[in-house]
């Protein structure tokens, strides 16, 4: 038996439960699941629950939103340029750096845990909420759900694994169309592109995903981590470029001009080139 | 090929039922941000309900500045 506890955890940005045989992980931090430092310690210590959870066999791990506008609007860039505004550009990279080590870490425990995992989703998927979304086996999508990679549109690339998971399960055409545009595709879109399985009904998303599950459950446990290791390798090398590359990014004043421009933008739309 | 007019009253039709206001309260040139009272997220579950409801693509780029149901609806109108 292990000690960590799987049933009925709320934290301030996180909370999970036990449901039918699956462990379910709500996002539930205003206004739209960004995820910054105090995401990034509860995913952190959500990593043993979904470990536990693998060890006692449960059926699946589905991860969806409690917020209205969306699974998650990605990294939390007020968070990210408050940080960043009083160091020196080298300190600031130092700083980013550390955050984007944590949070593969645990997107790489997600992707590579030995049972499947489904990320159900509505609303806003945007940057690294899409990119934890990628970490999941599935991704099953509300009707209403829009996927974007927005980061260019700042002067970065994404960096909590996207690029390497995208290309791992898409084409590179569609790779450098959404990364290259920075535009956004409606979930309809994204399942013609291969980059979600299931569309479902207004709201219905976490039903789907419940029903999922329930079928994934019936499969020998064995058998699907198994499957997972020889299907889903965890592109490392290409993770660790992508750091890189953020990083020697994040280095330019045009990055810190461009989170400057976001953070301070006061009209109804962002300010996104 | 439905005309712009009629693109437009669809898409009055489909925010009214949307944000749930009285589709008579809504104008061409009425101002969606203000008149809602939403932001650029629910600006895009506006737009992927339009995307499904005409069947066409629409960058967000595209009605990025748009602000009247009659420009969005040109911007539509332009991928029919």
């Amino acid at each position: 038996m292990t000690s960590v506890n799987v049933n009925g955890v709320h934290g301030k940005a996180l909370s999970w439960e036990m449901k039918d045989g699956a462990l379910e992980l709500a996002l539930d931090q205003p206004p739209c699941n960004e995820i910054g430092t105090a995401m990034l310690e509860e995913l952190e210590a959500f990593v043993p629950v979904l470990e536990a959870a693998a060890a006692e066999n449960a059926s699946a791990v589905i991860l969806y939103s409690k917020q209205p506008a969306g699974f998650s609007a990605g990294a939390d860039l007020r968070e990210l340029y408050a940080a960043a505004l009083p160091r020196t550009a080298e300190e600031r990279v130092e700083g980013v750096r550390e955050f984007l080590e944590r949070i593969h870490w645990v997107l790489n425990k997600i992707d590579a845990v030995g049972i499947t995992t489904i990320a159900a989703v509505h609303g806003v998927v945007f940057g690294g909420g899409f990119e934890l979304a990628l970490a999941c086996d599935l991704i099953v999508a509300d009707k209403l759900a829009r996927f974007c990679f927005p980061e260019l549109r700042l002067g970065l690339i994404p960096g909590f694994g996207g690029i390497p998971r995208l290309r791992r399960d898409v084409g590179n055409a569609v790779v450098r169309d959404l990364l290259l545009t920075g535009r956004s595709v409606n979930a309809s879109k994204a399942l013609s592109l291969g980059l979600v399985s299931q569309v479902s009904a207004e709201g219905e998303a976490l039903q789907v995903a419940r029903q999922t599950a329930a079928q994934i459950g019936k499969l020998d446990r064995k058998t699907t981590a198994e499957a997972k290791r020889f299907l889903k390798p965890i592109p490392r090398d290409e993770m660790r470029a992508e750091i890189e590359i953020f990083c020697e990014l994040f280095a330019r004043p045009v990055v810190m001009e461009g989170l400057r421009k976001f953070v301070e933008n006061t009209d109804a739309q962002p300010y996104l080139p | 090929m439905k005309t712009l007019d009629e693109t437009t009253e669809e898409i009055l039709m489909l925010a009214a039922q949307h944000f749930k206001v009285p589709r008579a309260e809504l104008s061409a040139g009425d101002d969606f941000y203000k008149k809602f009272k939403i932001d650029s997220l629910q600006m895009l579950e506006l737009l992927t309900r339009l995307e499904n409801h005409f069947g066409v693509e629409l960058p967000d780029y595209e009605v990025q500045g748009v602000t009247e149901f009659r420009t969005l609806a040109s911007r539509i109108q332009a991928r029919l």
